[in-house]
């Protein structure tokens, strides 16, 4: 019998190994620094990120399949219950919070009080469009489409404009069905 | 939402606790930055020694940061100023706090007066890495390298941090970790230059990293004078 999925992150993050959170921080820092002094551009800066996040997001689903064991998700709500409690704690040590959900179930929001990649950071006034943390969105994206959901993340609240969390509203745009590369008759 | 469990807001940054720095992140997490890091920089640059010189920036602004971080925290903000006492303090305290444990050695040159090498088996940031052929002499420690070169000096003078191994007579080949490195030596009032290699070792699979610190002629002169 397959072991059990867990409805936690804690006894995962517990198993995977672990680094220092600060190297963490400052290399993601560091990144970003890099970033606007190539692109200079807020908005770009943004993108980047949110690519960069993307392809991160998927190859993590790949990790994130293969360490947690969870059966597939029925909906769109326990996906959400599984990335909040089970993905963020695996990868990021913190669990989310998922609230604000809509009537059809498609859209809800992610909300994370502590974020280790904000440690140490305050955004300069030159730099106020800046979503600091824009990489998650991009692994959020690109894990959810390798699993045939189609969505789009953005920011509804972010401590370093002076809120106090981090909200990341995801909506699903839709599911796509699997397509078979090869056909079945060959 | 209001409520119970507001979290505290601190009008400025600086005014938040600082952490005990326990908190921890999974491997794989700072692994897919990092080669994020490494493939956005690729995009990036023409030749290996641009790329590498990148890599040793971004490390340089993690060391520089750990170093203030570390001599507030560890140390009660006092700083070395004897050589041994700062190669001490990259190789064990700068090591266990990024990489969770002391680097595997410490030594130095027997060519030269001004060279030391930190030596570690299996290099965090080279753990997922593998470099094609045609990249040559290239290594990622030059990340590393950069963060102690910080540690060690100012951006004044030659930097030379030859990442040396000792077993091998091979050239070896460049690391990115060696940027980080560079950047606690450099804030600490070392100036050193610091480069990454490769050596090759029997027995062992993957070939492990050696740093090369090569000081600046003022670190010597200043070390003698102080006997």
């Amino acid at each position: 019998m397959a072991p059990l999925a867990p409805k936690t992150g804690d006894p995962l993050f517990a198993n995977v190994e672990r680094v220092n959170a600060e190297l963490f921080t400052l290399t993601y820092g560091a990144i970003v620094r890099q970033l606007l002094a190539d692109l200079e551009e807020v908005e770009e800066v943004n993108k980047q990120l949110d690519l960069m996040g993307y392809n991160i997001g998927v190859r993590l689903i790949d990790e994130f399949l293969a360490k947690s064991n969870v059966s597939r998700c029925v909906d769109f709500k326990e996906t959400a219950d599984i990335i909040a409690k089970v993905g963020f704690k695996m990868f990021l040590g913190v669990t989310a919070t998922v609230t604000n959900w809509n009537a059809e179930g498609t859209t809800c929001s992610l909300v994370l009080e502590d974020n280790p990649l904000v440690d140490f950071v305050e955004l300069p006034d030159t730099c106020q469009g800046l979503h600091y943390c824009n990489i998650l969105s991009g692994v959020l994206r690109g894990a959810l489409e390798m699993v045939s959901m189609k969505t789009e993340i953005t920011w509804v609240r972010d401590m370093l404009h002076g809120d106090d969390a981090y909200e990341l509203q995801a909506k699903l745009v839709k599911q796509v069905p699997e397509e078979y590369p090869y056909k079945d008759d060959d | 939402m209001i409520g119970a469990g507001k979290i505290k807001q601190y009008a400025n940054v600086l005014d938040k606790p600082l952490s005990r720095g326990r908190q921890e992140v999974s491997l794989s997490a700072f692994a897919f930055l990092f080669s994020e890091l490494v493939q956005y920089n690729q995009t990036r640059v023409d030749n290996i020694a641009e790329l590498e010189r990148r890599l040793e920036d971004a490390g340089y602004a993690v060391g520089a940061r750990v170093l203030e971080l570390l001599c507030h925290r560890e140390k009660g903000n006092r700083r070395e100023t004897r050589l041994l006492g700062i190669l001490s303090f990259v190789h064990s305290t700068v090591w266990k706090v990024l990489f969770g444990k002391v680097a595997d050695s410490l030594e130095k040159g027997t060519e030269h007066e001004d060279e030391y090498m930190i030596s570690e088996k299996e290099l965090l940031v080279n753990r997922f890495i593998s470099i094609p052929k045609d990249m040559g002499t290239f290594n990622c420690g030059a990340f590393v390298a950069g963060i102690v070169k910080v540690r060690m000096g100012y951006d004044l003078a030659v930097f030379h941090w030859l990442f040396v191994t000792s077993i091998s007579s091979n050239w070896p080949k460049l690391n990115k970790l060696l940027f980080l490195e560079k950047g606690v030596l450099d804030g600490a009032g070392f100036p050193a230059v610091v480069t990454a290699h490769f050596v090759p070792v029997e027995g062992q699979h993957r070939p492990r990293t050696t740093i090369l610190i090569k000081f600046a002629e003022e670190v010597l002169q200043r070390e003698a004078r102080l006997g």
